[in-house]
């Protein structure tokens, strides 16, 4: 191949249909609510665990959406139940539930549950 | 030797019966840790025991406290319990009395009518056949109304009853059938054998007048009996385990035994003490007004019991602390509750809670600390800190720029080991700022600084700093128009009872209206933050009920001191909700309006504040 000096970079495409969705299926099953998240970041900017950690909601639903379970996985416990989240949301998702959901999908891979 | 076959069903079943309790129980108290085991049998020895024995007499037997909340409920379980309970006792002594020298086996008093027909010789026995007819029919009259209460719950003033599983039916049968045949073997013996009182008696000889006695007897004897045995089989699995498990557990408490952070046998004989005879029921307020029938407590310890439970049963729950109010066997649903969360949640990964910032102490007399909920209500904390200034406290707000959460939520959540960290780490905080009172807004913060801290110093609810401040003239109260309404946010009440001090504080400012839902009888907003679950449709059904109940339309002010309560009220009221340390900062603003009007500029923080 003739070399041009420049290469084809990677895609940097989501492909949906590339991640596994079982958290988020899961999720969605006992919290319908999730599909009301717009993805606005109020939680995020309300949260007391987003002040001193790597940690965001928003960015975790997004990554539930998405089926990036190890994301999931790194933060997920993060979460401190305070319930800012909820009250911020303009769009009334139960938060807490969906964070604690999250947390028993991941149990529940871990034990091949899921 | 007094014997026949029929009384092995009876015998069999008390045999089996001890023998599982004796084994139960030996099992439990061998689980105790150490300081508990030794506690148990120090308390046998102590005047504890007495006050253990007056609780059994008058809560398992006399039922008290359900006698307090329906008469005709306590009349059902006092009549039964009560009855039963003399029944037997007068019987044995019966017996023993007309035969102290024979053989005189367990089973002989049961059965003493088949064994002694007529026993005429004996100068007593008038008076006894009397007493047992007596008692009878006590007994029979508490069957009665247990069976009536299955149709007519309304007029026991209970508005839902349990369901009931297969082993609590079988059990419930045979015990409603145990006396009603017990009543046909007496009778039928004393028409055929004579003897028999005014009830044995008469029913005896008018069953006598159109049935062939003499051939039912014999076969009623038998149906007794057989009913008492498998009632003695079903007992250990059924419901009915609570009847000789309240007693271990009233001892036990006596003894000093409560919920510790993890599952000990205290936890079990807690939850086979529950009698679900459903009282929780009627005191849930997501059942009555949020629609929601399956998370209650008594079906709560129902699943855990038998190993059932759900994620969704345990995260559904306001945890108001109602259900503890009310509970006539005293168990900690509360505290179970919290131990089931964590073990659903098992071991989860450890994470760092403060990568980034976390505040540096300052060294101050006093810590104010808002918490989360507050920072989401600034009123509440602008308030807070312009009292604070006003009465020239040295103090340092804590958390003013974040910092982490109190800790009480994530225990809430079912993780008690990740709460622990942050609890020692904002203890060492604490510690390090050398204060001598911790002053928060929040309720929720109030209780874990309180009761999982171990702080040395005064921990506050603003409520009860505020009173201080006030009391010691720091800061004046002025007077307002009209009258308010006190809500007792869940944290703050029946567990931790704080009642007089914001009412104290309240009647400063305005004149406070009672109702009947305050104190321990106070409603949960329905925000509660232990409930994950529930969705806003739910939360909402119960903040517009709490509303309506507390009656606080036509007053000017809903007041609370919690910031959630705040937030969910604010979304149904047709008054102004007010926090307490608002309403303080408006009623000394009222009056100092004067010194405005004069053209004084008054520089003082109060005036800041708009609201």
């Amino acid at each position: 191949m003739i070399n041009f000096g420049y290469k084809i970079q990677a895609d940097r495409q989501v492909d949906y249909d590339a991640g596994n969705h079982r958290i988020f299926d899961f999720v969605r099953k006992s919290e319908p609510s999730i599909d009301w998240c717009m993805s606005c970041g109020t939680c995020a900017s309300a949260c007391t665990a987003s002040a001193s950690t790597e940690y965001s909601l928003c960015r975790l639903i997004l990554n539930a959406r998405r089926g990036m379970e190890d994301e999931i996985l790194k933060s997920v416990y993060r979460c401190r139940f305070c319930g800012k989240c909820i009250n911020a949301c303009p769009r009334g998702v139960n938060t807490r539930n969906i964070v604690y959901l999250m947390q028993l999908a991941v149990t529940k891979i871990s034990k091949h549950e899921i | 030797m007094k014997f026949d076959l029929f009384v092995l069903p009876f015998t069999l079943g008390v045999i089996f019966l001890l023998g599982y309790l004796g084994y139960k129980y030996a099992t439990w108290f061998r689980g105790l840790n150490k300081s508990d085991r030794s506690k148990v049998i120090s308390g046998f020895f102590s005047v504890r025991l007495f006050r253990a024995v007056n609780e059994i007499i008058m809560e398992s037997l006399l039922h008290r406290n359900i006698f307090r909340r329906n008469r005709l409920l306590g009349f059902m379980h006092m009549s039964l319990a009560f009855g039963w309970f003399l029944l037997i006792a007068i019987g044995n002594l019966e017996s023993r009395v007309y035969e102290p020298t024979s053989m005189n086996l367990p089973y002989v008093p049961i059965f003493f009518k088949f064994f002694n027909a007529n026993p005429d010789a004996f100068p007593l026995h008038r008076v006894f056949s009397f007493t047992m007819d007596l008692l009878l029919l006590l007994v029979l009259g508490g069957v009665a109304l247990a069976f009536l209460k299955r149709f007519f719950s309304k007029a026991y003033g209970m508005k839902r009853t349990t369901r009931l599983m297969l082993g609590d039916r079988l059990a419930l049968t045979t015990l409603w059938l145990i006396f009603p045949l017990r009543l046909l073997a007496e009778s039928f013996t004393s028409a055929v054998y004579g003897g028999g009182d005014f009830l044995t008696g008469t029913f005896g000889s008018f069953l006598g007048s159109f049935l062939p006695a003499a051939n039912l007897y014999y076969p009623a004897w038998w149906a007794y009996s057989l009913s008492l045995g498998v009632f003695f089989l079903a007992l250990p699995f059924s419901r009915y385990m609570h009847i000789p498990t309240e007693v271990v557990l009233i001892l036990s408490r006596h003894f000093g035994l409560a919920e510790h952070a993890e599952r000990t046998p205290f936890t079990e004989v807690e939850i086979n003490s529950c009698s679900r005879c459903g009282v929780c029921l009627d005191a849930c307020q997501l059942s009555f007004a949020g629609g929601v029938q399956n998370i209650q407590s008594t079906y709560q310890l129902k699943s855990i019991r038998y190993n059932s439970i759900q994620p969704t049963e345990s995260f559904g729950c306001n945890m108001c602390g109602r259900c503890d109010n009310v509970c006539p066997v005293g168990i900690d649903i509360s505290g179970i509750r919290m131990i089931t969360r964590n073990e659903l949640n098992g071991k989860v990964p450890d994470v760092s809670f403060a990568e980034q910032s976390m505040p540096h102490a300052h060294k101050s007399d006093v810590i104010y600390f808002a918490g989360c909920m507050t920072h989401q209500t600034p009123s509440i904390k602008k308030a807070m800190v312009s009292l604070l200034e006003t009465a020239g406290v040295n103090y340092w707000f804590m958390d003013e720029w974040g910092g982490l959460c109190c800790g009480r939520p994530m225990m809430l959540a079912g993780h008690k080991a990740q709460a622990d960290i942050m609890i020692e780490k904002n203890r060492k905080l604490i510690i390090e700022s050398g204060a001598r009172i911790l002053v928060t807004s929040c309720p929720i913060c109030y209780k874990v600084f309180a009761k999982e801290y171990n702080l040395n110093i005064r921990v506050m609810h603003h409520t009860q700093y505020l009173l201080e401040l006030a009391e010691s003239h720091k800061i004046r109260p002025g007077h307002l128009a009209g009258n308010a309404v006190y809500h007792d946010p869940c944290e703050l009440s029946r567990d931790i009872k704080v009642y007089e001090e914001p009412r104290k504080l309240l009647g400063k400012m305005v004149q406070v209206k009672s109702n009947e839902f305050e104190k321990d009888n106070a409603l949960c907003c329905g925000n509660s933050l232990a409930n994950l679950s529930a969705d806003n449709d739910i939360r909402r059904k119960v903040t517009e009920d709490a509303y309506i109940k507390m009656n606080a339309s036509g007053s000017q002010y809903l007041v609370t001191s919690c910031p959630m309560c705040k937030k969910a009220f604010e979304k149904v009221a047709d008054v102004e909700v007010k926090d307490i340390a608002e309403l303080v900062v408006r009623s000394m603003q009222k009056s100092r309006s004067p010194v405005k009007a004069s053209g004084l500029k008054v520089a003082h923080p109060v005036e800041v504040i708009a609201g």
